[in-house]
């Protein structure tokens, strides 16, 4: 019985395969896009613990230089000859032309058992590992990528982080010309009878990291990609509500048949939930698929992002991971659920005895649609009220769902506010209007998803105009020097400054130290006192003479990231050296880590070890490629040690552009499924307003003018869900740049408009629009008439 | 893991050779690539050759001392610093080809303690010094406390594992000896030898941290000198060790090197209580095992009948405590011993190569 | 002489409207035997179709008794009501209410399959008394009103019911047409030897059928 009433349901989908196209498609892209963006966190989550999993990092304590520094390799020896059990790490990168390195030096002897290292096969040479010129471990993937020159010979072996070679310490410290460790290992069994490490060492000890650093910081970047997977997933049950909701009204008559016949509610409501669910298999499974594709198209954008932003090494390649696979199955059938329940509730209500007249489905009342208006309201007011008072990210990221949904719920009731401002003039345009207000609440949905996924377009294209705007225009301030060169070594650096001094207009050395600040890493840099820094940096906030107090030693700037984190003002005491007052706050976008800048010879004081060996030159553009070339010619440096402005500015450039490529590819999918929500549902209308056309056409409307009306009711909707996505769009995209930013990045930009993409997104709108009410409306146009006249035998 | 495989190429080299070679490891063929071989009636310079010879590919300073508590209770401990080269060279940074390795053991009538340190010369964590005497790795070491005399004269020894650690210190009560020619062991009948002396006349006095509390100790302790580039003929397996201390004050050392099939090669030194030493060459000694134990998965003869005809020597030795394995990298049995029969006395027994 | 086929005893049935309840029927008492075919008459609103929902379990009586059988089934809850429906009770309905996206050979063999009864020869057999083997693959949408109800009496008498209800089966068909189809109708119920209860406003159709009932404002006369 179950099966006969579960044939005879399906049978409705032999008979209009269209609709069956469109709701497996909008459950395939609902799925495809989600999945898709879970793909890709999956598999970069699974890139940052492989790469915390090195060395059993994520298990073992570590011993520290409070200020980040290498520890004195007489330390480390004390603390053996103390009989604690630590190993040594030399880390460094080294960086040549084409490519960079992240060089890890582990001493195997002292290792402790947590230390799992690389699988190592029978093959391989441990003589010629540990004696010159040694051997790097490394990975099929960075083996084949590009590389530093003059390596030692590479061993391609699993389970090595990308851009990772591991070695032994001694040819880390030959390469990195480093002999101290970059930190020591703490086994987690000490021997028989030793006080703790804590009382044996100024050191600092931190406890296994079970996240990065880099999974800290590119928190943010996930959590907006995970955004707009479930943006993109919400848009596409729109579509699935749309279609199963049609379904469902086209079947009312066949389900009552069937219980007139005899099948109790029971078996009906099981047939609908089993030919749901191999739907939702069917089109979950190309969806999983489709996002598999989604995500491997967008990997190596992410990958470009994650390390042009974050310096985070993922490989741009997709592995199958079947967990997310499954969730993604998974999350399919909830949205099914989700979007069926009301059919479910409705067909369980249907009377046996109802008559089975077709109605416009999701018909919302006039109270319906206030309740929305009021719910729409608290909405607001909740946005506004987490925008004022909400602290963190997730509160951020509420504000804005609730701005958003109230935007949506609150669609149809301006919608139909709007169309009663509307003062027709004649019988015919009287009814063009009161029809259009009717279609309002079976549109609903379809015009909700495309406000969405306009407001979203709007809001994310200005927030990534404005941080372009801002960006170009600080980097124009920033980059000011002309030539940047890189020299072999500190002492070449400081025969390379001495020797160019008379020729130029100044040389500004560039050292920076890299350390931890509140427990995260930052960088510090030392600078000269110059007019170049005092005239191009932007101060956000600072002390009156900033510069000077800067130039006296004793005072630091900090960067407006670091600033925000912490919550750092113009006068606090920062633990720099032993404590430095802030006398300045600087804009510096783009840098997702903590900064400070202090004068030169206190940074050379405080870091003896760190020499220059990058410096800045100040010369007339004129001279800076005759510069350029004798830099490269008469000292032999390499073409890429000596880059001008431009380069830099340009490298600059594509980091950042990389970085919102990948949203705008989820934008433009997100348009695209909003488009065919509203496709849905107005192929759904066009059948239930055959008993509302059929009289007009009847009393004289040509099929060609009922048609062109059709057409273009679709684009005045549009156009009025398009001047409503506006706003909500500006609003979001305010959302976007002072909360989210600043509390995913650290930075807050300046909101600019950028009227001309809306006008572009108009037109896009309009299209989707156009082309979704292109099927139905020529349809009206060649409809024959026969069809039109059984509306009339059909109507009792 | 690089650890495992570090540990079998440092101690292969010794005591394994066969297998290490049947892995081909690059750099470490039969022959000895570079590194100085031992030579017949060598002539010592102490205190320069208690130090490390780098030049060698293996070498140790091995002590092993068998103790007596204040309630009678036997104990055994054991010290060692193994030194392996990769090449024969050595430098002041991380790159210093020379790899040490320390075991320390500590036997009691019911149980056995092991601990196991690696490190590399170059940076200050392990090696030996001349002057003053010291061999180390991390807080393990055996410092020289003379003033005047030979170096190893007077000694303390301190080591510290996960349940354990020891602190003792050594006086010798007679000269060092040298076995084989004046200090070249020969070990196989292909020629293979090593240089090889010990100190085996010390009187200990010290303290053993058990994890039942500290214990005072006494007895005696004897200390293996031993250098080579080769030690092993290609076809054995591993050894069998004895040092031996008779009531009447006298010592003996004897080894039998055995390999898969055949007679093993045996040789050993008798040394009278004044120090004064009889060499015995192959077939003079004869070693036969007389029952096993089960030890961490394999069958170990813990029993032995040593018979030296020549001094009408005939006895039977007898383990502490049987299961006296040493759970290192490279596993194998080192423990106290008795012995009765003929003679009585005290001892130490080291297997190697029950796989 | 052997229970009756259909036994209504007593019925009562009110319902809801805007001016308070509507008493339709107002202690109702009919019997109908196998292979007796009764025409229920009366004016529009006369409660001849409740009576009929009644008798086939679609609806449940304020009180009384509708024994089908032996078995009152006016107690049943739905899905018991529902088995009654699909193994011994056809219906036919002036709308025809064909399953617009099956063909007309799965419309003969729904109810028939929905109730574990199909039998493929005797269905053959309906379709080709009733004119419809050539057309066993066309949709509903492609049939004439004529044809579409011969289908739904073929739909109804496929799983071999003990009692047909038909209401107003000829009303949407032109009379010639409903009068060939009428004749189909009750040749099959006389061949099979159920009880057919047909509901008809026509006292010419009425005449046809063996015996006559009229509803009139909510009680029988005979």
């Amino acid at each position: 019985m179950l099966y006969t009433a579960l044939l005879t349901l399906l049978s409705h989908w032999k008979r209009h395969p269209g609709q069956f196209v469109m709701l497996a498609l909008g459950l395939a892209l609902a799925t495809a896009l989600w999945s898709g963006v879970q793909a890709i966190n999956a598999e970069a989550r699974a890139a940052y613990d492989r790469a915390a999993a090195t060395l059993g990092q994520d298990q073992l304590s570590r011993l520290e230089r409070a200020d980040g520094q290498p520890i004195d390799l007489a330390d480390y020896i004390a603390l053996r000859a103390a009989g604690y059990l630590v190993s040594p790490v030399i880390l460094g990168d080294i960086r040549g032309p084409d490519g960079h390195l992240r060089i890890l030096g582990v001493d195997p002897l002292t290792t402790p058992a947590e230390a799992q290292g690389p699988t190592l096969d029978g093959t391989f040479n441990l003589a010629a590992f540990f004696t010159h010129p040694g051997l790097l471990l490394v990975s099929q993937d960075t083996a084949n990528g590009a590389l530093p020159n003059d390596l030692p010979p590479l061993q391609i072996t699993d389970n090595i982080p990308p851009a990772t070679a591991i070695t032994d310490i001694s040819t880390a410290a030959r390469l990195l010309g480093q002999e101290n460790p970059s930190y020591l290992l703490v086994a987690a069994n000490q021997p028989h009878n030793l006080p703790p490490i804590t009382q044996a060492t100024t050191l600092t000890l931190r406890a296994p990291q079970s996240t990065s650093d880099i999974a800290r910081l590119t928190d943010s970047f996930h959590l907006n990609l995970s955004a707009f997977g479930f943006l993109s997933f919400g848009v596409g049950l729109f579509i699935v509500h749309a279609a199963i909701g049609l379904a469902f009204e086209q079947r009312r008559a066949m389900v009552r048949t069937l219980r007139a016949l005899g099948t109790p509610l029971r078996t009906i409501l099981m047939a609908l939930s089993l030919e749901l669910a191999v739907i939702a298999l069917i089109a979950g499974t190309i969806g999983v698929a489709l996002g598999y594709l989604i995500a491997a198209a967008l990997m190596p954008g992410v990958a470009g992002t994650l390390r042009g932003l974050y310096g985070a090494e993922i490989e741009g390649i997709l592995r199958f991971n079947p967990s997310w696979a499954i969730s993604g199955l998974l999350i399919t059938f909830l949205g099914t659920a989700a979007a069926a329940i009301q059919v479910m509730i409705r067909t369980a209500r249907m009377p046996l005895l109802a008559p089975a007249m077709p109605r416009a489905w999701a018909q919302a009342s006039g109270r319906m649609i206030r309740l929305q208006a009021y719910a729409a309201l608290a909405l607001f007011a909740l946005a506004a009220l987490l925008a004022l008072v909400g602290q963190g990210l997730i509160a951020a990221f509420a504000c804005l769902a609730a701005l958003l949904i109230g935007a949506a719920l609150g669609l149809p009731a301006l919608m139909t506010g709007a169309l009663s401002l509307i003062r027709p003039k004649g019988a015919f345009a009287e009814w063009v209007v009161a029809d259009t207000r009717q279609q309002i609440p079976g549109l609903s949905l379809a015009l909700m998803a495309l406000l969405l996924a306009l407001a979203a377009n709007i809001g994310v294209s200005t927030m990534v105009g404005s941080f372009r705007h801002t960006f170009l225009g600080w980097l124009d301030q920033r980059l000011t020097s002309e030539l940047y060169v890189t020299a072999p070594s500190s002492a070449e650096a400081a025969a390379l400054m001495q020797i160019l001094a008379p020729d130029v207009d100044a040389i500004l050395p560039i050292v920076s130290a890299e350390m931890r600040l509140f427990d995260r890493p930052a960088e510090i840099f030392g600078v000269l006192d110059h007019p170049t820094y005092r005239q191009a940096w932007p101060l956000l906030s600072a002390a009156p003479n900033a510069w000077d107090q800067l130039a006296t030693g004793d005072a630091v700037l900090v960067n407006e990231q670091l600033s925000r984190r912490e919550n750092l003002r113009v006068g606090d005491i920062i633990d720099i050296a032993d404590g430095l007052p802030i006398v300045g706050i600087y804009s510096d976008y783009g840098n997702p880590n903590g900064q400070a800048i202090t004068s030169l010879s206190h940074f050379l004081e405080t870091f003896p070890n760190i020499l220059p060996h990058r410096f800045a030159i100040r010369i007339t553009p004129e001279e800076a490629p005759a510069l350029a070339t004798r830099l490269r010619d008469e000292f032999g440096l390499p073409p890429n040690a000596v880059t001008n402005q431009a380069q830099v500015k340009a490298f600059s450039i594509a980091v950042f552009e990389q970085t919102f490529r990948v949203t705008g590819a989820l934008n433009i999918l997100t348009l695209g499924v909003a488009g065919i929500a509203l496709l849905t549902s107005l192929l759904t209308l066009a059948n239930l307003r055959l008993p509302q056309l059929a009289p007009i056409w009847a009393i004289g409307t040509s099929r060609a003018t009922l048609a062109g009306l059709e057409m273009a009711r679709s684009l005045a909707l549009a156009t009025l869900t398009f001047l409503l996505a506006l706003p909500v769009g500006l609003a979001l995209a305010w959302v976007l740049l002072t909360l989210v930013n600043v509390e995913a990045f650290g930075w807050r930009l300046p909101m600019r408009v950028f009227p001309t993409d809306w006008l572009s997104l108009f037109a896009l709108a309009l299209l989707a629009a156009g082309l979704a009410a292109l099927g139905p409306t020529l349809r009206l146009a060649r409809m024959p008439p026969a069809r039109l006249t059984q509306v009339f035998a059909q109507e009792r | 893991m690089i650890r495992t495989l570090l540990t079998l190429l440092l101690l292969t080299a010794p005591f394994h050779a066969t297998s290490l070679y049947a892995q081909g490891f690059a750099g470490l063929g039969t022959q000895a690539d570079g590194f100085a071989t031992p030579t017949p009636n060598p002539t010592f310079t102490f205190p320069l050759d208690h130090g490390p010879h780098p030049d060698y590919r293996i070498e140790w300073w091995y002590l092993t001392a068998t103790l007596t508590g204040p309630d009678g209770t036997s104990y055994g401990v054991q010290w060692t610093l193994f030194r392996g080269a990769l090449t024969p060279e050595t430098s002041d940074n991380w790159a210093a080809p020379q790899l040490f390795m320390g075991h320390a053991g500590l036997t009691t009538p019911d149980a056995h303690f092991s601990a196991e340190r690696l490190g590399r010369g170059g940076i200050g964590q392990a090696g030996v010094t001349i002057h003053p005497f010291r061999a180390f790795i991390d807080d393990w070491q055996m410092v020289s406390t003379v003033s005047e005399g030979d170096a190893l004269d007077a000694l303390t020894i301190t080591a510290r594992g996960a349940e354990f650690a020891y602190d003792l210190a050594l006086t010798a009560t007679g000269p060092l000896v040298f076995h084989g020619e004046n200090g070249y062991s020969v070990k196989s009948n292909e020629g293979q030898a090593s240089y090889y002396y010990s100190q085996p006349f010390y009187q200990v006095t010290g303290q053993l941290d058990l994890p039942d509390g500290p214990v005072q100790v006494t007895g005696t302790a004897w200390l293996d000198r031993e250098y080579s580039s080769q030690p092993l003929s290609d076809t054995q397996s591993g050894w069998d060790w004895f040092s031996l201390q008779f009531e009447d004050g006298a010592r003996m050392m004897a080894f039998a090197l055995h390999d898969g099939t055949g007679t093993p090669f045996t040789s050993g030194t008798w040394i009278a209580p004044d120090g004064t030493t009889q060499s015995y060459g192959d077939g003079a000694i004869s070693l036969t095992p007389l029952s096993t134990t089960q030890v961490a998965g394999r069958e170990v003869p813990t029993t032995w009948r040593l018979q030296v005809p020549d001094r009408a020597i005939d006895i039977t030795t007898i383990p502490l405590n049987p299961q006296s394995w040493m759970a290192t990298s490279f596993p194998y049995w080192e423990g106290p011993i008795t012995f009765t029969g003929t003679h009585q006395g005290r001892g130490y027994l080291e297997m190697t190569g029950y796989n | 002489m052997s229970d009756p086929l259909l036994d209504l005893r007593d019925i009562r049935k009110t319902f809801p409207s805007d001016t308070g309840a509507v008493r339709v029927l107002d202690g109702v008492s009919l019997q109908l035997n196998a292979g007796e075919t009764l025409a229920l008459t009366g004016e529009s609103g006369s409660g001849k179709s409740t009576l009929l929902h009644l008798s086939g379990g679609l609806d449940q009586p304020d009180s009384g008794q509708v024994v089908l059988e032996g078995q009152d089934i006016a107690t049943l809850d739905d899905s018991a009501r529902a088995l009654v429906r699909r193994q011994r009770v056809g219906l036919i309905f002036q709308q025809f209410n064909l399953v617009p996206s099956l063909n007309v050979g799965a419309n003969i063999a729904l109810q028939a399959r929905l109730a574990g009864r199909h039998d493929a020869d005797f269905t053959a057999t309906l379709a080709a008394r009733l004119g419809l083997s050539d057309m066993l693959t066309r949709y509903p949408e492609q049939l004439s009103g004529g044809q579409q109800q011969r289908v739904a009496i073929a739909r109804a008498l496929a799983p071999r019911p003990a009692l047909i209800l038909a209401d107003e089966p000829t009303g949407n068909l032109d009379e010639e047409t409903g009068d060939s189809v009428l004749t189909l109708l009750l040749d099959l119920v006389s061949e099979t030897g159920a009880g057919l209860l047909l509901v008809t406003h026509s006292p010419r159709l009425a005449d046809r059928l063996s015996r006559r009932a009229h509803l009139s404002r909510g009680q029988l006369e005979v």
